[in-house]
């Protein structure tokens, strides 16, 4: 027993308090800012390994992008990855990052649905599905529960069984062998329900975009409310989306 | 000669891999394992030339630091002997020979599919029609778990046939997470591509696989690491084996509803997986490992930095442990629950821990060294009993080894190269191999170019490509509430398996 309260004592006070202003120790790949800098255009689209840049303006999809931050790297007057993690949006467009924007990337509240506001503002159980995903941005979500980032203090929690669930989260660009499952996964979740898209994988395909072997035609018959991008997304972007979703401002 | 013996990371011309005839091909690679328990086969594969399949088997003999690689054409007309009638190590590959190109085998007990990929040979076999094992009697039952489970983790089928409460025997079908990555590699031209790819087999093993994919690349383009590149390699594959060990311990203490050993664990992982991202940007290491360069080179500050986690992670750490295994709840739930004997991790080929959980000596840090290792001196942690309580006391002593090679190797910072050379275009003609010893295991990549040194072949086994089935094994006569303990035990991917 005593030694059980060493170990609690020794553990010191893990929890951020803040998990909306909480800022990310070291080197983080956030929201990218692009200047107006002339650069190589065609080089720098050329560079990106999933076509996430186009040009003329210059812009970067986050929805594509796999943060690797080769384009930085090599033209660090052009683009850099700033540390704001608040990357989640609800409407796909608001992900493609122009040149000298500068502003946070935010859920638009006019297009929310109006039931996730007054059904999911206080609590909202998910049922995760991993179609396809590398386990990295598996790792994340749960990482959002552990007692560090604590999701589950703002009454969001992932469950067992989509019965149980208000929506599902997407992980993976959803393999063939995994659609069938992912459909009647959704299919099982009671009304009124909300999808959630977690990774680029999930967003666009990622670096599987064009990949014989997935199949994203389940995502063409539903609105997605939600959209967390990253390669994985971080524990603070997951939080802050689904808190910006789902809380009135 | 009948085959030509190679080293780890190197590279050959493919017309040096002596092409003999199907019963010289199996009576030399059988030849080569049978009562030699040092020697095992990391890949096995099959390529179309033609109208005719090549096949190219890779052996490496721990003990001589050796690979013995040969090869046979077949013109996919007669019936052939599966190795898998001498070595049951072998039925793993043949079946996916066999899915891949519709080989048949005599002498093969079931060629079951094994990932359902987008080419397979019969596309009529679909993931909804698999051939599941099944015993008719009125006492049994069956239990189907999947593909989606009930926490967040990836899919999978488990389909177990109980008497009562006891496990008489699991099967396990996987195939869910197949993104077509091998058929990718070749697809896909920029370098910058393949690396992506390479992150992408595994999340939680970003720098095992990108190492090996980065070792491959290297050797076929014969460049030379220099001092500051093997370290940072070094470095991040021993972090990312503190990190996922200790998650992996705080996942085995929730499954005994031990909570204080969950959260303390799982808190623990945090600070070094924030490490990784203060040096690389991303918390499991996308970005860091690049062919040819040093990405983020690794200096006195991020060591200081790195010791100042070591110095508050090991006191916290080693008390949690001692609690836990002092603890008899815990313990009576680890012990002789899920064991695998080392005749079963043997006939089965099991790497990494889960073959040192049973005294079977599989380390490629040791056997096939490659990076720091030689001069870290490695000596692998081996277990005797197979059980989860092996595999936990075994995950233990690694975070705790792999926190000392790691102050070893902050002793002596190499200087940073300032002066990478280019990497040069790909060897025509060649074939490449990489071993790494991930913190699941050991992980082989096979690369084969063509006339312009662009890729014909890109094979990846993950170390869960054999471990799975010991997995099953391990659960046979446990109650069936003790799978998910012996599960997490394992701790094996789906994405790595299904590529």
């Amino acid at each position: 027993m005593l030694d059980n309260i060493k170990i609690l004592f020794h553990q010191g006070k893990q929890f951020i308090p803040d998990v909306t202003k909480a800022k990310v120790p070291g080197i983080f790949r956030g929201r990218p800012v692009i200047s107006c800098e002339k650069v190589d255009e065609v080089k720098l689209q050329d560079l990106c390994p999933v076509a996430a840049i186009s040009i003329d303006p210059v812009a970067i999809d986050l929805g594509k992008c796999s943060f690797c931050g080769e384009c930085a790297k090599q033209f660090p007057d052009k683009i850099e990855f700033s540390t704001d993690y608040k990357l989640a949006t609800n409407e796909r467009d608001r992900l493609i990052i122009k040149e000298g924007d500068d502003s946070p990337i935010e859920v638009n509240p006019a297009t929310v649905r109006k039931e996730i506001h007054s059904i999911f503002g206080k609590s909202l159980k998910l049922r995760q599905i991993s179609a396809g995903g590398d386990n990295s941005c598996e790792w994340e979500l749960n990482a959002s529960n552990n007692v560090q980032f604590d999701m589950g203090r703002f009454g969001i929690e992932f469950v067992a069984s989509p019965r149980h669930a208000d929506g599902i989260v997407i992980t993976g660009p959803i393999t063939k062998n995994m659609a069938e499952a992912v459909q009647i996964c959704y299919d099982a979740v009671p009304e009124p329900k909300i999808i959630v898209l977690v990774g680029t994988d999930a967003i666009s395909g990622g670096i599987f975009e064009n990949s014989p072997a997935i199949d994203r035609s389940f995502l063409s018959k539903y609105k997605i409310d939600l959209f967390i991008p990253g390669n994985p997304a971080h524990p603070l972007t997951i939080i802050n989306g689904l808190l910006d979703l789902t809380r009135k401002k | 000669m009948n085959y030509i013996t190679i080293i780890n990371n190197q590279t050959i011309a493919l017309s040096t891999i002596p092409e003999i005839d199907y019963d010289t091909f199996f009576e030399l690679n059988t030849g080569f394992m049978i009562d030699h328990a040092e020697r095992h086969c990391v890949n096995y594969f099959g390529y179309k030339t033609g109208d005719k399949i090549k096949l190219i088997c890779c052996i490496a003999d721990d003990d001589k630091h050796e690979i013995y690689v040969s090869s046979c054409l077949y013109d996919n007309t007669s019936v052939i002997t599966a190795f898998t009638s001498k070595l049951l190590c072998f039925e793993k590959y043949e079946r996916e020979i066999h899915e891949n190109f519709g080989i048949n085998y005599e002498g093969h007990p079931w060629l079951k599919p094994v990932r359902y990929p987008f080419n397979r040979f019969d596309q009529l076999k679909t993931i909804a029609n698999y051939p599941f094992y099944s015993i008719e009697s009125e006492e049994l039952h069956e239990v189907g778990v999947g593909p989606i489970h009930a926490g967040v983790i990836e899919p999978g089928h488990f389909r177990f046939i109980c008497n009562g409460e006891q496990i008489l025997h699991l099967e396990i079908q996987l195939g869910y997470q197949h993104r077509g990555i091998e058929q990718l590699f070749l697809e896909k031209k920029k370098l910058l591509q393949k690396v992506s790819l390479a992150e992408n087999i595994a999340g939680d093993t970003v720098v095992g696989h990108t190492t090996a994919f980065s070792h491959i690349w290297e050797s076929i383009c014969g460049f030379e690491i220099s001092g500051d590149i093997a370290f940072a390699r070094t470095l991040a594959l021993e972090l990312e084996r503190i990190a996922i060990h200790t998650g992996d311990l705080s996942a085995v203490c929730t499954d005994v509803a031990y909570q204080l050993g969950s959260s303390v664990f799982g808190r623990l992982r945090t600070p070094v997986i924030n490490f990784m991202q203060e040096w690389c940007g991303n918390r499991l290491s996308k970005g860091l490992i690049r062919p040819g360069s040093n990405q983020f080179p690794f200096d006195k500050a991020l060591a200081d930095k790195l010791k100042l986690v070591l110095d508050e992670f090991e006191p916290d750490f080693n008390e949690m442990c001692k609690q836990l295994f002092k603890l008899p709840s815990a313990s009576s739930r680890f012990e002789r629950t899920g064991v695998v004997s080392y005749e079963d991790v043997l006939s089965v080929n099991t790497v990494g821990m889960a073959a040192r959980m049973s005294g079977l000596n599989r380390d490629i840090r040791t056997s096939h060294p490659y990076l720091c290792y030689p001069e870290l001196q490695h000596q692998p942690i081996i277990k005797h009993h197979g059980d989860v309580y092996s595999r936990v006391q075994i995950r233990k002593s690694e975070v705790q080894q792999s926190i000392k090679y790691i102050r070893k190797l902050l002793e002596n910072i190499p200087e940073l190269n300032n002066q990478y050379n280019e990497l040069k275009t790909p060897q025509a003609d060649s074939f490449a191999i990489a071993l790494v010893e991930a913190w699941r295991g050991e992980i082989c990549h096979c690369a084969i170019t063509g006339k312009k040194g662009e890729l014909l072949l890109y094979k990846i086994k993950d170390p869960s490509f054999h471990n799975w089935m010991a997995l099953a094994l391990s659960v046979r006569n446990n109650e069936i509430s003790d799978f998910p303990i012996c599960n997490k035990s394992f701790n094996l991917s789906y994405c790595g398996h299904d590529l």
